[in-house]
């Protein structure tokens, strides 16, 4: 096991690029610590299976480095790094047993029968397939297929790291759940760093204690799932996380923030950002979870209700611009003229789509 | 409440119209050859077993079958793994994708007739481009008019050069239907190419593998035109395969009765062949 170090991590599939836009990772700086699990999470294309590809030694990147507890690994090929990796789709080798393929990764490094036997038998336990082991790889299901690629990640000791790219994204629903536990779960015995791969949001919020947010290469955040969700840095991780995603409205800077000239109140002061100027794009940003029906605050029609069971979101058009709020007990009905009201701690600015307040100091 | 419908017979009843005139009549027709004896003029007596009894007693019957399989054996032998190991080291990818495959796919675009002249051509001692460079360059006595081993040579070179290329075609089909997670999660496993190609491709390109074994057996056992072109059989009866045989047995002597007795006792051979390749090759698959 160890802490991984990605340093100045650049890469590019063109042989000599020359724009920004010709990298699909631009300059990567993360630690990933021992023992965490975290999960990278982006929308299709982001350049997450990239830096995964990476980190296994699959792909050798153009500029940067790669450490593991300090030691450069750059170069080395993937079976020289001990890390495990879980794909998209189930690869079981269909010839052989559930238990050969458990043994396969260990007999491949020349370990003696005895300590096969007795680590396969572990991890099939906690996996519960012991009762599979002799039968062929081949005629499983497709969680059972997953449960032993998994497997065959977790059965090495000494692993590192193990990866997972999208792993439940040919699995039924239902067992999708039991899947995504039995993971977290593994993660709590086995103590291994972990690192998710997903596009999508429930998996990485329920698996991780550290999201890693990516959007065209570069990382845009790395936090709790409390802290992607409450202070978002940037307008993207507003919208890609929750459901539905954070209201983005533009607004002009005076001294105070105003929404087509009404006045809204911010969450605390603007951060400094050295010029003492604001230039740029302004946007007001706020949860939908944090925008009340009240009898105060900006005119808005409502447009639309949509009952998702737990709440309720509305609609609304404000001062020409699409607001949702998500409310709870009884919906004004479509057409209603009602009055929307902002937390204010929860009012954040994005200037250029980067978060620019922070909140009120002596609160 | 069912409703029983017989209309459905009269959709297939064209099927069954072709299946009687291209297989079910001639092979009727050989059936009763092989059971009578006729001295022309629709004169037939009844004979009975006798013909078959005749071709499985008879020496030249065995020595025809002998050297049938030793040519399916050695093309096959040859061929597979050839054909897998030509497959394995073409590119998956780039530019040299179409190039190889179309280079592959020529030899078999030629007419069988045209490969047996061309080889027939090719190996004249004195003038074809192959016998010269044997006879006079590297200074071997091959003339496969003379010299039963220089046929045999001959006619399984030009098989492999002619049909391994339909292996290679299949192997690759098969190759290039792996995804790349499976060479990936391999590499991290620590598998050696040995390891690669034991678990992942040779699995993977099973199907295709067990039709491209079935369809070389079954075009090696029943060759004909190639070597009928290429040596007519000789020298001597060194290259008379089982239907050189037959057509000789046929067409030459005009044994009508014992010719149509080998050609079923052939079908059955083939069949039987056919189906224990293939119960071989299958029989993990059902468990």
């Amino acid at each position: 096991m160890a802490k991984i170090t990605l340093s100045k991590l650049r890469h590019s599939y063109l042989s000599n690029p020359r724009s920004d836009s010709d990298y699909a990772l631009k300059e990567i700086d993360l630690d990933w610590n021992d023992g965490g699990a975290y999960a990278l999470l982006g929308p299709s294309g982001c350049g997450k299976s990239t830096l995964l590809n990476i980190i296994s030694g699959l792909l050798v990147p153009s500029e940067g480095q790669i450490l593991f507890d300090g030691k450069d690994v750059t170069r080395l090929p993937p079976d020289q790094r001990n890390i495990a990796q879980v794909f998209q789709f189930p690869v079981i080798y269909d010839t052989m047993t559930v238990y050969d393929n458990l043994a396969f990764p260990l007999r491949n490094r020349g370990r003696d029968e005895a300590t096969v036997e007795k680590r396969v038998m572990a991890i099939a336990e906690m996996l519960e397939v012991t009762e599979m082991l002799h039968q062929k790889a081949a005629g499983l299901s497709p969680d059972n297929k997953q449960k032993i690629s998994m497997g065959r990640g977790l059965v090495r000791e000494d692993v590192n790291v193990v990866m997972f790219d999208e792993p439940l994204t040919v699995i039924d629903p239902h067992l999708k759940w039991k899947l995504r536990s039995k993971l977290k779960e593994l993660h709590q015995r086995v103590r291994a760093t972990m690192i998710y791969v997903t596009h999508d949001q429930t998996e990485a919020l329920t698996f991780a204690d550290q999201v890693v947010v990516m959007q065209q290469g570069e990382v845009v955040q790395i936090g709790t799932p409390v802290e992607l969700f409450e202070r978002p840095t940037h307008t993207f991780v507003g919208h890609f996380i929750g459901s539905p995603g954070m209201n983005i409205l533009p607004c002009t800077v005076d001294g105070d923030a105003r929404i087509e000239g009404h006045p809204i109140p911010l969450e605390g002061p603007l951060r400094d950002t050295g010029s003492g100027q604001l230039t740029g794009r302004t946007e007001i940003g706020i949860r939908p979870e944090f925008v009340a029906l009240n009898d105060t605050g900006l005119p808005a029609t409502v447009t639309k209700v949509s009952d998702v069971g737990r709440h309720i979101v509305v609609e609304c058009s404000c001062l020409g611009h699409k607001v949702n709020a998500v409310i709870e007990g009884a919906a004004p009905e479509k057409g209603a003229e009602v009055h929307l009201d902002f937390r204010k701690e929860q009012t954040r600015l994005y200037v250029d789509g980067w978060l620019a307040t922070e909140p009120e100091q002596n609160a | 409440m069912k409703t029983e419908n017989q209309k459905a017979w009269f959709f297939v009843l064209p099927v069954l119209l072709l299946v009687a005139f291209n297989a079910l009549i001639p092979m009727m027709t050989v059936v009763n050859y092989s059971v009578q004896e006729t001295f022309g003029d629709n004169v037939f007596f009844w004979q009975g077993l006798d013909w078959f009894e005749q071709i499985l007693r008879s020496d030249r019957f065995h020595a025809a079958l002998g050297r049938q399989f030793l040519f399916t054996f050695l093309i096959l032998v040859i061929e597979v793994p050839l054909g897998i190991a030509i497959a394995l080291s073409m590119p998956r990818k780039g530019i040299w994708v179409p190039v190889c495959l179309v280079l592959m796919a020529l030899p078999m675009l030629i007419p069988w007739n045209v490969v047996g002249a061309m080889w027939n051509i090719f190996t004249l001692p004195d003038i074809g481009l192959l016998g010269y460079f044997l006879n006079h360059t590297l200074g071997l006595n091959y003339d496969m008019t003379q010299d039963p081993i220089a046929a045999w040579v001959t006619i399984v070179t030009m098989d492999v050069w002619h049909w391994t290329s339909l292996v290679v075609l299949l192997s690759y089909a098969g190759l290039v239907s792996i995804p790349d997670a499976y060479y990936q999660a391999a590499k991290i496993d620590g598998a050696s190419n040995w390891s690669v190609f034991r678990y992942i491709q040779l699995p993977k390109m099973k199907t295709v593998l067990t039709i491209a074994i079935l369809l070389r057996f079954m075009d090696s056992f029943n060759i004909y035109t190639e070597p009928f072109v290429l040596t007519g059989g000789g020298p001597g009866n060194s290259t008379t395969l089982l239907s050189i045989d037959l057509v000789k047995i046929a067409l030459g002597q005009f044994d009508l009765g014992p010719a149509a007795a080998m050609s079923l006792i052939y079908f059955a051979i083939t069949l039987l062949v056919s189906w224990l390749f293939y119960t071989l090759m299958t029989k993990d698959d059902l468990n």
